[in-house]
């Protein structure tokens, strides 16, 4: 599908597996990522020099996983999705204890957290098999691929980290999806997801988790209590109006009244010092980085690929939609970063192997793409 | 080949598949984001309004700023209650995250009392009006200066700065001026009622006393605010307006701080109450209440062990006496009620009455006691007068009646409130007999108009009603509101008070008059006038009438007088006394009661000398005599102080020879225990 063309113009960007456009994408995020943490951390330089160190970090861990082709994580995806389930559990029996959650496993050298492996060892897992099987997959293999998903999702739900746990499901159920699961069963299962509802409610869910539910349903009630996060966070993007208040300008955010406003409500001071021209512009950017990575994917030689590839788009996708949603009242506020803006090691590596995953997608390519 | 085929045609459509998947996603992708926007586009562009107005609300804030009190002045400027700024540690409890270390912290740094930190932790219990708590006030530069060094280390504990009440003459005019203490729950109640408790908004004390509750409105002044931009902790960033308050309005008093002093000078340790008012205006030149007590103990909130010392003090330090001490007149009414008889006509000015030193009503058989046991021989009403002759008075009494006293003597002022400006004001008691019915479900008894007639019995004053009633005297009947307020303002925009006066009392006999202040001349100037001694070579004519009022009776079988000396303390009389001056045209008048002294004669007429001698002396003079007064006040306080010391000497030294008598008395059938003898041993040293 590429034309020749175009592959004579990024020849040298071919040559350490990039892809220019979505490169372009996620670099003029890091941008957007640092001149709104100069503001949301009160203006502290070294805050902004740490997460552009995690940056440079990230791309280059990016261009790392670039040079390793998709071959590679197909052969090791079986072994790296037991290691990783393995780990979740060894989490759940010795994990350390941090802000009231069990997430980190100390391996001696160093602390992992092993729900971030499995963000993109689960995806990769499940193209594996579904592409060992023929597209469109059969209802038996939808219901296996099922319960791959859900062995470490609800490993992840149980520390608890509702969270990544989401992000987890989400990037198995994308690669069933794309992979041609019937509609009936997309429509049942539905359903069905939605039947169950109150007994994930019930068994599930941990009081806080239920309470921050109940917070989102109706913010107001509780004002200084836990609606106070989403309350403040509302005013703060509702009075940066059309034009916003300025950059550094933001009352919400300078004097203090957003909280968490570096890491999860990060999107909140955009929206207040930017206004709604803004919020058009960053989704415009976000929907350009997730129509690359869809356009790789479709693009891709194999089955794998093009599954893997659709599957860490698509989840990139659920970090904006979550987080967005959550921050301006849509949905319950669930601790997912705004991608590659929000303040944060992990995830944003974890995010950036994805991307480098992808440009391996777009520039590892057989020759065989001469036929008629 | 066939299956190679099938297995290409599979590749493509698994392809095509995928891609199909791939755009319904993008489409739901952007579907998402239409949604999103939706909702932004609701918040930020449909609701802006509602939002930017919340936003505003979370960060603006309005303060309000405290007005500076008013100052108080005596007539002649001098200051009596200044402004003096004062610093605070004040804690935001919300802000500090351990407060029991942070405070133990702060109290060994700027080494606080105990006290402190306990009262802190009584405050932070109680309801308040602010978010923050004083910790500690009164603190020193240097202790502001030490915590300047290391605030960064405590958020939430600042140090604030403001204007607070300070009276420089401490006790000397306490009970005219009252003070101003913290705002309480009743207060804000009050203030609520009134409707005016916005403008209370940053104030922390109000007017509790004297004249300070009395002006309070004056004085308080009006709120300012200031709009200031604040943080998610309350903490001001910038501000961004700012209305000024207005400060309170400055009193002037028609009080004379030298005649306060002349007068704690001459009280000097005993109890009592002074009091000196303008004759033809009303002006308390002088209102002094003996023991007082310092003001400032009460503006920040007094301490419990202060209060109960105040409370438990046997000399009531905490009572007005001077408006709230009701004390019987004794003689000091006399030229009331000969003035009384004189308009009824039951006596003229030469009717006469035989004094053989005491009195005896027909068919009773108890004797009524003259105070010259011999009696004073023909009196007529002036000679009454200037001789206190209570024979006379006992007559006349009983001729007029207890109805028509009480009546007019209602009409001159006694039994009702003078209406001076302060609140702290006693009716006293002018009895009759409806309210001896009511308050004893008794008549009124014959013998108890005789006690009446010589300002005994149920009739009670106060030294304020005895100077306005004096002044009525001096006036020809008008009866002139007191104020202690001179004047309200400052400058050119100073306003004067206005003079208020109760309807006149209009004699038939206007002579009358005349007639009662020539007697009350002769108290001066008479060879047996009363107070000749007192007012010997006084440089102005003066009129006058001494008062000894009887706290205990004497037996009436024997008419043996005791030597004061051996009489308790608190029985013997108390001394009172009126005058005015000068003769011919009265400026002044003055009243005072003295307890448990002896005769108003020897006792009262003298301080009511001194008083008058300084009003009337030249600005040299006056400074002359308070320095010497200085001197003998402080002499006579070290002497009280010795004589309290040699007596409570001579009690532990009478303890320790009675328990030393009764250990030898001991000793002998049982062995004394060791630590008794070791207790022996201490109560002789």
């Amino acid at each position: 599908m590429q034309t020749t063309e175009e592959r004579q113009r990024n020849r040298w960007l071919a040559k350490i597996h990039i892809d220019g456009p979505l490169l372009l994408g996620l670099l003029a995020l890091a941008v957007v990522s640092l001149i709104v943490m100069y503001s949301a951390g009160g203006q502290d330089q070294g805050l902004v020099i740490r997460q552009a160190i995690r940056m440079g970090v990230s791309f280059i861990i990016m261009l790392i996983v670039a040079q390793i082709t998709p071959q590679f994580y197909r052969h090791y995806a079986l072994p790296i999705y037991i290691v990783g389930v393995l780990l979740l559990i060894a989490v759940l029996l010795f994990g350390e204890v941090g802000k009231g959650a069990q997430r980190w496993l100390n391996i001696g050298v160093t602390r992992i957290q092993p729900s971030e492996i499995l963000k993109l060892s689960v995806p990769m897992f499940l193209a594996w098999y579904c592409s060992r099987v023929h597209i469109p997959i059969r209802f038996w293999h939808v219901l296996l691929g099922l319960t791959f998903v859900l062995v470490p999702t609800l490993l992840i739900a149980k520390q608890p980290d509702l969270g990544t746990a989401l992000l987890v499901a989400c990037s198995g159920i994308f690669v069933l999806f794309l992979a041609g699961m019937s509609w009936r069963v997309v429509i049942s299962g539905g359903a069905l997801a939605a039947a169950s509802l109150p007994l994930f409610w019930f068994f599930l869910l941990r009081e806080y988790q239920r309470q921050r539910v109940l917070t989102f349903l109706n913010p107001e009630t509780d004002p200084l209590g836990s609606g106070y996060h989403i309350i403040q966070s509302k005013i703060a993007i509702g009075s940066g109006g059309v034009e916003g208040k300025g950059w550094l300008q933001g009352t919400q955010s300078q004097l203090e009244f957003l909280p968490e406003r570096h890491t999860d409500f990060i999107f909140s001071v955009f929206a207040e010092e930017f206004g709604f021209y803004g919020v058009i512009g960053l989704l415009i950017l976000y929907g350009f980085v997730i129509f690359r990575g869809m356009l790789i994917s479709m693009r891709a030689q194999s089955n794998f690929n093009r599954l893997l590839g659709g599957s860490i788009t698509l989840t990139f996708f659920i970090y904006v939609l979550v987080n967005i949603g959550m921050v301006s009242g849509l949905l319950p506020v669930v601790g997912v970063p705004l991608p590659l803006i929000s303040y944060g090691g992990t995830s944003m590596v974890t995010m950036m192997a994805g991307f480098g995953i992808l440009m391996a997608i777009a520039t590892h390519r057989r020759l065989v793409i001469s036929h008629g | 080949m066939p299956k190679k085929r099938v297995a290409i045609r599979n590749h493509q459509a698994e392809a095509a598949l995928f891609s199909r998947r791939a755009v319904v996603c993008l489409a739901i992708v952007f579907a998402v984001f239409i949604i999103l926007l939706n909702n932004l586009y609701t918040l930020q562009v449909k609701n802006f309004q509602e939002f930017q107005t919340r936003s505003n609300s979370n960060r603006i804030m309005v303060l309000p700023v405290a007005p500076n009190r008013g100052m108080i002045y005596d007539r002649n400027g001098i200051l009596l209650a200044d402004n003096i700024p004062v610093y605070s540690l004040e804690v935001s409890p919300a802000e500090v995250r351990d407060l029991r270390e942070t405070l133990t912290e702060l109290q060994t740094l700027l080494q606080l009392d105990d006290d402190i930190v306990d009262e802190f932790y009584a405050r932070l219990r109680q309801p308040r009006r602010f978010p923050q708590i004083t910790f500690a006030d009164q603190l020193s530069e240097e202790q502001v200066a030490q915590f300047a060094t290391v605030q960064h280390r405590f958020p939430g504990i600042n140090v604030e700065g403001r204007l607070q009440r300070f009276y420089p003459h401490r006790d000397l005019f306490t009970h005219a001026l009252g003070y101003v203490g913290r705002i309480n729950q009743q207060d804000v109640a009050r203030l609520r009622e009134m409707e005016i408790y916005a403008n209370y908004a940053a104030t922390r004390n109000i007017g509790k006393l004297g004249i300070e509750r009395s002006y309070e409105h004056t004085l308080h002044g009006q709120v300012g605010y200031q709009t200031v931009e604040v943080n998610n902790r309350g903490r001001v960033v910038r501000t961004l307006d700012f209305t000024p308050p207005t400060p309170g309005q400055d009193v002037y008093l028609e009080l004379d701080s030298g005649l306060q002093r002349l007068a704690r000078y001459q009280l000097g340790t005993r109890r009592g109450a002074i009091v000196m008012l303008d004759a033809n205006s009303g002006a308390v030149l002088a209102l002094y209440s003996n023991p007082g007590y310092d003001p400032n103990l009460f503006v920040n909130g007094i301490s419990s062990a202060d209060y109960r010392a105040l409370l438990n003090n046997p000399a009531n330090p905490l009572i007005n006496r001077a408006t709230q001490g009701r004390y019987p007149p004794a003689s000091t009414i006399k030229p009331h009620l000969g003035l009384l008889g004189l308009e009824l006509g039951t006596i003229t000015e030469e009717s006469r009455v035989w004094d053989p030193g005491w009195y005896r009503l027909e068919g009773v058989q108890r004797r009524f006691r003259d105070w010259r046991q011999h009696g004073h021989g023909w009196v007529n009403v002036t000679k009454a007068i200037a001789e206190s002759c209570n024979t006379f008075y006992y007559d006349l009494a009983h001729k007029i009646g207890i109805d028509e006293i009480s009546s007019f003597m209602q009409r001159m002022g006694f039994g009702e409130r003078t209406g001076v400006d302060i609140a702290e004001e006693s009716p006293a008691l002018m009895p009759d007999r409806g309210w001896k019915r009511a308050r004893f479900n008794e008549p009124w008894y014959q013998g108890e108009t005789l006690s009446i007639g010589i300002g005994q019995s149920f009739w009670t004053v106060t030294p304020l009603q005895l100077a306005t009633t004096t002044s009525v005297l001096v006036t020809d009947g008008r009866r002139i509101q007191p104020s202690i307020m001179r004047a309200i303002g400052d400058g050119e925009q100073m306003t004067q008070r206005q003079i208020i006066e109760k309807e006149p009392i209009v004699l038939n006999n206007p002579s009358a008059w005349d007639t009662i202040r020539k007697g009350m001349e002769m108290v001066i100037t008479d060879q047996s006038g009363t107070a000749r001694t007192a007012f010997r070579g006084a440089s102005y004519t003066s009129g006058g009438k001494t008062g000894t009022a009887q706290v205990a009776a004497l037996s009436d079988d024997t008419d043996v007088r005791p030597d004061l000396e051996d009489v308790a303390e608190h029985l013997r009389d108390n001394a009172t006394y009126i005058g005015y001056a000068p003769a011919d045209y009265p400026e002044v008048v003055i009243a005072m009661a003295i307890e448990n002294v002896g005769g108003g004669g020897r006792n009262a007429a003298p301080i009511a000398r001194a008083m008058m001698d300084y009003y009337f002396a030249t600005d040299d003079a006056r400074a002359e005599m308070l320095l010497t007064q200085a001197a003998a006040y402080q002499q006579a306080l070290a002497d009280e102080q010795q004589r309290l010391a040699e007596r409570a000497a001579a009690a532990a030294a009478a303890r320790a020879a009675r328990e030393a008598e009764a250990a030898r008395a001991a000793q002998e059938p049982v062995t004394i225990e060791p630590d008794d003898a070791e207790g022996q041993n201490d109560a002789n040293d």
